[in-house]
């Protein structure tokens, strides 16, 4: 493959620069607890939304539901650290391989009847499971005590720090900036931009449409699987419409089919509306709501496409293929009439 | 051995007869065009041996293998390939990945060599980037291989539907009025770039199309389609003077001077 | 027995409030393709408006109407704003945009000097009245809701069905610029159908506040998800299944929390629209129109 540079090493080095500069902030007190608070959540959200961009931005399957897989991926994860773990790595370890796997098989099994559904009927079926799953985690204390129902799951452990969410937030970027360069890939991207003629080419839209599907799932599992050794405690309300809203508002406002927009406004909207607490201050602590409402409605009438509407970073856009001559330029702009 | 048989091929709509009792025998190597007034059901006997609507009745056989209830993607990889009347691209990805896509099922990686960018990635990344290259290469759009398909001129993207198609490596190829849009002087390229494909990837080609120009320079024998059912078949010299045909395309009463 | 038919006739009331809200998502749905995530909400004004008049002492069919002209009013506000910049943009981006007027409408309401975000207890202006008939007991709130229903969606199909407006709404909702070529004002019908989709529910809101007489500001979200939910069980666009679905809707609700349980409701309701879904991929009603190939 043909390359300017190694983008591999590029994002790396990249990270590193990155995770200095944070890590140096938050060892001098520049970043006190309440803000590294913020920036864990924002890379926990970061990863789930990174779930949905696989099967929304880049797979084109609406799913309003996403928020089912980062819960379930939470509380299998957090059950098996508060049941065995009790703080132990290695359980911690298994607990996180537990949630991600949650979220895949559950992907897995409503995925598959329910993908071949068209969009706005999909993204209702998804929205219903997602209402399921709010309503299964409310009651689950019935069945299994230790997960707490409505009043929520207590007793989890603080395991997971800035260093090993920056790592997994890494991790996933290059897991979905591979997995989209791959042929498997292209196969799902196709599938967005249309799919009777992806068919028509040989691809096995059911097998990628699941594929992309599960993939996201994980994702958000291992998200959710993170966030239970982060905060002290899960609650059903964290894990419902609201917060696939969320991330959905994440996916569409960054820009679909783009891994540099995901993120940049992951991170960003989570700063925004914890900022905003910060910033209004007690009294005006009500107008947080309006605000970030008014805020959505006039970026996206601003933006329609989104933030990054199909475009990435340099170093997260696929390589050139092409030698230097004949790369897209002014030169070559008018395209000629060929044939 | 024919390539394509298609025998009593019938397609209901509800009611509507859309194909009726169509049939066609493709040897390696033609090229036979499908014409016919609009509405005569010729994009839907496409569909049909594409696997995109079920048969109502009616047998396809490709290769002498029945491929009736095959699913589409199934038929494309048995080797069957076609190009839409509306031109169907993968607009936003690149030339090239509209390309690249189709050699997903011959592809020699699996997810974990895709996630992980293993050595097996590269080496398979890169005979694929260079097989699509130079298909692109004889369809003369590669320099263009990194410019967004719905970027392209319109000739172009009809060029590269036909790239995409070809890229799956088929025997059968279906063209779906490939010149549809197209100036006298693009019209004359397509035939000979039909003629070319015919030679160079050893397919056989079926065609739709309304222009005469393309029908009577390149196909070798033609199926005229009215009303689901098929009213002429012959060389294109005897079709141009049939007047069933001429009916079927001006209406009774009209008579060449 | 009697139990059932009981249950059986407030799973009927239910959906008929459902069935106003639901209409409206089916109609916006029809003529513009969008699903106004912002219905519910405008539902919930519906009953604060409600709530006000019953406070002020306004005769029950006068807080219907008020209800309804608020509730036209404000659709035909955000219409504007919100949603026809966006109308040829990507469908999501106006799907965006209405999740946005939504959380705009449950914050703003929830602000001290507008609503509040307390619960409110509707003080209703009707006593309620039992009857018996032929064994079953029927309260007059459940009569009024029937009543009420049953003449909008007659007269809704007289508007679209039997007046040149109706005639318009049906040629925009198959293809904007053809009715514009014919000559339709497509801006000013669209605004119509917003304006009607969002005072039908605004009366469901009133009639909601009635029956059920604890509002606040967030209540609209879930009945607005389950009408929605209804509109596509029925067939999206398709306004006879917008009723259905929401009778359908409101009938395994109600026996759900009757005879199953309470707490479930929520989670059997959806896991039947699923279950359809999964029969009947494009709603009971639906037509599955293939595409073009």
């Amino acid at each position: 493959m043909k390359r300017k540079y190694n983008q591999t090493l590029v994002i790396l080095i990249g990270a590193a620069v990155v995770y200095g500069l944070l890590k140096a902030l938050i060892l001098t007190g520049m970043i006190g607890d309440y803000w590294q608070l913020i920036l864990d959540e924002a890379l926990i959200t970061t990863i789930g939304a990174l779930g949905l961009s696989i099967i929304y931005g880049f797979n084109g399957q609406f799913s309003l539901g996403q928020a089912a897989f980062y819960g379930m991926g939470a509380y299998t994860a957090g059950a098996i650290t508060k049941a065995y773990g009790h703080g132990n790595w290695v359980w911690f370890a298994g607990a996180l391989i537990a949630g991600t796997l949650a979220g895949a098989v559950v992907s897995y099994l409503i995925g598959r009847p329910i993908l071949r559904l068209r969009s706005d009927y999909l993204g209702i079926a998804t929205l219903g499971f997602g209402i399921i799953v709010t309503v299964l985690l409310n009651n689950a204390d019935k069945v299994i005590p230790i997960l707490g129902g409505a009043i929520g799951m207590t007793g989890l452990r603080h395991m997971v720090g800035f260093d090993l969410l920056f790592l997994f937030t890494v991790g996933s970027i290059f897991v979905v900036r591979n997995f989209i360069q791959s042929s498997p890939g292209r196969a799902v991207v196709s599938i967005r931009e249309d799919e009777i003629a992806a068919d028509a080419m040989g691809i096995d839209t059911t097998r990628y449409k699941t594929m992309a599907f599960v993939l996201g799932g994980a994702l958000s599992g291992l998200a959710g699987a993170l966030y239970a050794h982060r905060y002290p405690y899960l609650n059903p309300s964290s894990f419902d419409w609201l917060q696939s809203v969320n991330f959905l508002l994440i996916v569409v406002l960054g820009g679909l089919g783009s891994i540099t927009g995901t993120v940049v406004t992951a991170i960003g909207w989570v700063f925004l509306l914890e900022g905003l607490r910060f910033v209004l201050g007690q009294q005006f602590i009500d107008f947080r709501g309006v605000i970030y409402a008014v805020l959505l409605v006039v970026v996206i009438l601003l933006r329609p496409q989104g933030l990054f509407g199909g475009k990435e970073i340099g170093f997260l856009r696929p390589p050139s293929v092409l030698k230097p001559a004949l790369r897209p330029g002014k030169e070559n702009s008018h395209a000629g009439i060929g044939g | 051995m024919p390539v394509l048989e298609v025998r009593g091929l019938s397609k209901d709509f509800g009611g509507l007869k859309a194909v009726n009792n169509f049939n066609l025998t493709l040897e390696e190597g033609e090229i036979v065009g499908l014409i016919g007034p609009n509405g005569a059901g010729k994009t839907t006997v496409f569909n049909l041996i594409t696997g995109i609507f079920p048969v109502t009745s009616g047998e396809i056989r490709f290769l002498d293998r029945s491929i009736l209830g095959l699913k589409p993607y199934k038929i494309a990889q048995l080797g069957i390939a076609r190009t839409f009347q509306n031109i169907r691209l993968f607009k936003q990805c690149s030339v090239l990945d509209n390309v690249r896509t189709v050699f997903h099922p011959k592809i020699k990686y699996g997810l974990v060599d895709a996630i992980l960018h293993t050595r097996r990635y590269h080496a398979e990344e890169e005979r694929v980037t260079a097989m699509s290259m130079a298909l692109l290469e004889t369809m003369s759009l590669a320099d263009r291989a990194e410019m967004q398909a719905m970027n392209l001129p319109y000739g172009d993207q009809r060029r590269l539907e036909i790239a995409r198609a070809l890229a799956g490596e088929p025997k059968v190829l279906l063209l779906d009025e490939p010149a549809a849009g197209m100036n006298p002087s693009e019209v004359g390229k397509l035939v000979e770039l039909i003629r070319f494909i015919r030679n160079h990837f050893q397919v056989t080609i079926l065609l739709i199309e309304h222009q005469m120009g393309v029908v009577m320079n390149v196909c070798e024998r033609l199926e005229v389609l009215d009303f689901g059912e098929t009213i002429a078949a012959g060389r294109p010299e005897e079709i141009r003077d049939n007047p069933k045909v001429l009916e079927a395309y001006l209406g009774k009463g009209v008579t060449v001077a | 027995m009697h139990y059932f038919l009981a249950e059986v006739i407030n799973g009927l009331q239910l959906g008929l409030v459902y069935a106003l809200i639901a209409l409206g998502y089916t109609m916006v749905y029809g003529i513009v393709k969008l699903i106004n995530f912002a219905h519910g909400d405008v539902f919930m004004v519906g009953s604060f408006v409600g709530y006000f008049c019953f406070m002020a002492g306004v005769p029950w069919p006068v807080a219907v109407l008020a209800a309804m002209a608020v509730c036209a009013t404000l659709g035909v506000v955000i219409e504007k704003i919100a949603y026809r910049p966006l109308r040829y943009a990507p469908k999501i981006a106006a799907l965006i945009s209405a999740l946005g007027v939504s959380l705009f409408l449950e914050y703003f309401s929830s602000l001290k000097f507008i609503f509040g975000p307390d619960y409110r207890v509707v003080h209703s202006p009707l006593q309620a009245v039992n009857w018996n008939i032929g064994g079953v007991t029927v309260t007059n709130i459940q009569v009024m809701i029937l009543a009420v229903v049953v003449v909008m969606f007659a007269g809704l199909q007289y508007l679209i069905h039997r007046t040149k407006v109706g005639t318009a709404m049906r040629a925009v909702s198959f293809d904007h610029d053809a009715a514009r070529l014919m000559g339709i004002n497509v801006d000013g019908v669209i605004s119509i159908t917003f304006a009607i989709a969002t005072a039908l529910a605004g009366a469901g809101g009133v009639l909601y506040a009635i029956a059920y007489p604890e509002i606040w500001t967030f209540m609209g979200i879930m009945p607005g998800l389950k009408a929605f939910t209804a509109a596509v069980l029925g067939g999206i666009g398709i306004i006879p299944g917008a009723v259905l679905g929401a009778l359908i809707m409101g009938q395994v609700e109600t026996m759900t929390a009757a005879f199953l349980s309470s707490t479930l409701r929520d989670a059997i309701a959806f896991g039947v629209l699923i279950l359809v879904l999964l029969i009947r991929p494009s709603g009971i009603l639906g037509k599955n129109r293939p595409e073009k190939v």
